[in-house]
């Protein structure tokens, strides 16, 4: 190959390679600007006054004096609405009776609008669901519904041809001659003065338990359970791993059994994790019986079958890298198999063996498959340490998946899905950084 | 020791062919069967990778005391040899031996023999210097806390007389804690030997030890085979043939598996029996 054709040749192969890496940092902005700016939004937003009602009658925060007096100026904007409402009801009964049906299912669906806007209305009997007792705690949120106020969304499917589209028409038209038309452009003007918008920073989305399944309150018992669920399979996983790597390395013969054993152990690192939700469930849930229905201890277990290959194979590479004069520097001095292996090899290979515990730790955290049958509940409070061997937990990686397909009110509660996809990020995050100091420690001082 | 330091110097400023240099023989080390002293004896001993065999029917008394040089070209199984003394050999799967190879008498290779025991009597230094990635003092306390010293005073003891015996006290006494990966090649083989010594073994074996190093690493080392000789049983294969002379007591030639002659250094070098070995020393083929 001459020398012309060797520099194209390597200037191409560069040119591929950074290629490929800003296309996959451009692939990664894509993905978390997003995570990172909507899932602040979880934390820092503009609350209204209900938001702080809701705090203040669930979790027992915020100053008494201030939210009364806060209520209270909100209620006298709020007084004007009500009047209107009254004194359409009182005309509503004057009018004749085709007019007063067609009115009266038109004003039903202001008043549903007006309920999810601003909370029960005065007569209103007390909801049963929590996530009816307040109105919009959300600045943005309350700016969607009062477009859902103002304007009624109607569909126009007049052409077979093409897909039916949406457009909305003002209800203050519908109301033309009545009293309540003044409502809309009063809503419109004081809404502010209604809720009373503030900028909030919502540390108790981290620290919380939800309220009304994730309505309200925050993601704590999910942040929690993906915290047990991971060292919980690590705690099991790491140990065995170790052991079967030394035994691989160590102790095998080679021979048929052990590449079979090998060989087998390589295909489970590639099985599908959600064969492993299946097993769990089936080997500890059933057959096992850990527990008598999904648990911690069942979902760190699956998630330690499914991490513990990874484990062995990372453990197995950094012990084979150990140099041999090590071990030859041991025998020589009288050292026992054993001892060689604890004393010399398991720490100069502990660096290696760390990187792959990080990275299983971090699949640990993440995965759903696993932990849907065997672990993880939609909704639930934080579990205490002992509660482990008998309760299931809410996890982030289950409840985002939840939340954002299973959930009755999924397009309500966006903020919130951002925010659990953030604090996993973050989780995960956090757990590979300090194993990645860890490994650095350890690194240092076996080098000079 | 007595004059021996000195040799060193001369081989510095004179570092091609003084063919007349002094060897340090004294006169009861003219012989090399021992009638009894023999520390370790081969009868007949084989070695075999598989089906090669790699040492062929070996017979040699290595005298107590005694510093042996194993010569020879490359691949002539002088290596293998001596790693079967204390079994490292047995890390190689495939590898077996025939015939007997004695230890105080004792079959090295004997069905109730310990060869942890063994490799604790026999301590090894290896071609390129190998300090496990620990501080200084963890590596020379290695042996001696595996084989149960763990009293703080007693190793610091066992620490620094290895150390000094070492001749490397001087220049590692302050940093004791440092990683031993930081210090020169040079050092790291005497602490290498310092690690051996620590352990108090009866015999020495090195294996190319100064193959890795720079001349000024490997006169050290070859003062310190110097200051070691005649306190311990000391076998050294080496590449270096003036090394060889410089050091050693007795030498053995081996060429193809086959120990083609044993006999007191300054015979050998002077007046070899064999016309292979006057071959390979006057350099006619390596």
């Amino acid at each position: 190959m001459n020398i012309g054709t060797r520099k194209i040749l390597d200037r191409s192969f560069t040119a591929v390679g950074i290629g490929s890496i800003v296309v996959m940092a451009f692939a990664l902005m894509i993905v978390v600007v997003p995570i990172v700016y909507n899932g602040i939004g979880a934390v820092f937003f503009t609350g209204t006054v209900e938001h702080r009602k809701m705090l203040h009658t669930e979790f027992k925060r915020g100053d008494s004096q201030d939210l009364s007096s806060a209520v209270a100026s909100s209620n006298r904007y709020r007084a004007k609405v009500y009047d209107m409402l009254t004194s359409f009801e009182t005309e509503l009964e004057t009018m004749a009776p085709e007019k007063k049906a067609e009115y009266q299912s038109k004003y039903s669906q202001v008043r549903t609008t007006l309920q999810v806007l601003l909370g029960p209305l005065p007569g209103d009997p007390e909801p049963m669901l929590t996530r009816f007792k307040y109105g919009q705690t959300r600045w943005e949120k309350a700016e969607e519904k009062l477009h859902d106020l103002l304007y009624e969304s109607r569909w126009d499917n007049s052409n077979p041809n093409v897909m039916s589209q949406e457009y909305f028409v003002s209800r203050a038209i519908g109301f033309e001659g009545t009293s309540l038309v003044k409502l809309f452009p009063y809503v419109k003007d004081n809404l502010e003065s209604m809720l009373l918008p503030e900028f909030t920073v919502y540390w108790g989305f981290i620290t919380d338990s939800s309220v009304d399944s994730h309505f309200f309150g925050g993601i704590w018992p999910e942040i929690q359970g993906t915290f047990f669920l991971a060292i919980g399979a690590m705690l099991f996983a790491f140990p065995l791993g170790v052991v079967a790597a030394v035994y691989f390395t160590e102790y095998a013969r080679p021979g048929f059994l052990n590449s079979m054993l090998r060989s087998a152990n390589s295909t489970l690192a590639g099985v599908p994790s959600i064969v492993f939700g299946m097993f769990g469930l089936a080997f500890f849930i059933n057959t096992m019986k850990v527990s008598e229905s999904k648990s911690v201890i069942a979902g760190a277990l699956t998630l330690a079958i499914m991490i513990l290959p990874t484990i062995i194979r990372a453990a197995e590479e950094a012990i084979l890298a150990v140099p041999k004069t090590y071990r030859e520097a041991s025998l020589s001095l009288g050292s026992t198999k054993w001892n060689t292996i604890a004393t010399v090899i398991l720490p100069a290979a502990l660096p290696g063996i760390l990187t792959g515990g990080v990275i299983s730790l971090g699949r640990a955290a993440g995965e759903t498959a696993p932990i849907i049958f065997t672990a993880a509940v939609s909704v639930g409070s934080a579990i205490g340490l002992a509660d482990v061997f008998s309760s299931p937990t809410p996890a982030l990686s289950w409840n985002i998946y939840n939340l954002a397909s299973e959930h009755e009110a999924a397009t309500q509660l966006r903020h919130v899905q951002y925010g659990m996809v953030l604090a996993l990020v973050t989780v995960v995050l956090l757990l590979n950084l300090s194993a990645i100091v860890l490994r650095a420690r350890i690194s240092k001082k076996l080098k000079c | 020791m007595l004059m021996t330091t000195d040799v060193r110097k001369t081989s510095e400023s004179l570092p091609v062919q003084k063919a007349t240099r002094e060897i340090y023989l004294p006169p009861q080390r003219s012989t090399i069967t021992g009638g009894g002293a023999a520390h370790i004896a081969a009868k007949d001993f084989s070695i075999y990778y598989g089906e090669f065999e790699a040492v062929k029917k070996v017979s040699a008394d290595i005298l107590s005391k005694y510093v042996t040089a194993i010569i020879g070209p490359s691949g002539c199984g002088k290596s293998t040899f001596l790693r079967a003394i204390n079994r490292m050999n047995d890390l190689i799967p495939s590898c077996h031996t025939t015939g007997a190879l004695l230890f105080d008498g004792d079959d090295i290779y004997g069905k109730f023999t310990d060869e942890v025991l063994l490799r604790k009597k026999i301590g090894m230094v290896f071609q390129k210097p190998n300090p496990f990635p620990k501080s200084i003092f963890d590596n020379i306390a290695y042996g001696p806390r595996l084989h149960g010293v763990n009293d703080k005073k007693k190793l610091m003891e066992i620490v620094e007389g290895s150390l000094r015996k070492a001749a490397i006290w001087d220049e590692v006494c302050d940093r004791l804690d440092k990683n031993a990966l930081g210090l020169s090649g040079g050092q790291q083989q005497r602490l290498c030997v310092a690690r051996t010594l620590a352990v108090e073994p009866e015999v020495l074996l090195l294996d190319e030890p100064t193959s890795a190093l720079d001349p000024k690493a490997t006169a050290k080392i070859e003062d310190l085979i110097q200051e070691l000789r005649g306190s311990y049983t000391i076998m050294i294969v080496t590449h270096n043939m003036q090394q060889a002379s410089r050091v050693s007591d007795s030498t053995m030639f081996f060429y193809e598996g086959v120990l083609v002659e044993h006999a007191p250094t300054a015979q050998l070098f002077t007046n070899p029996k064999d016309p292979m070995t006057e071959d390979y020393i006057t350099g006619r083929f390596s």
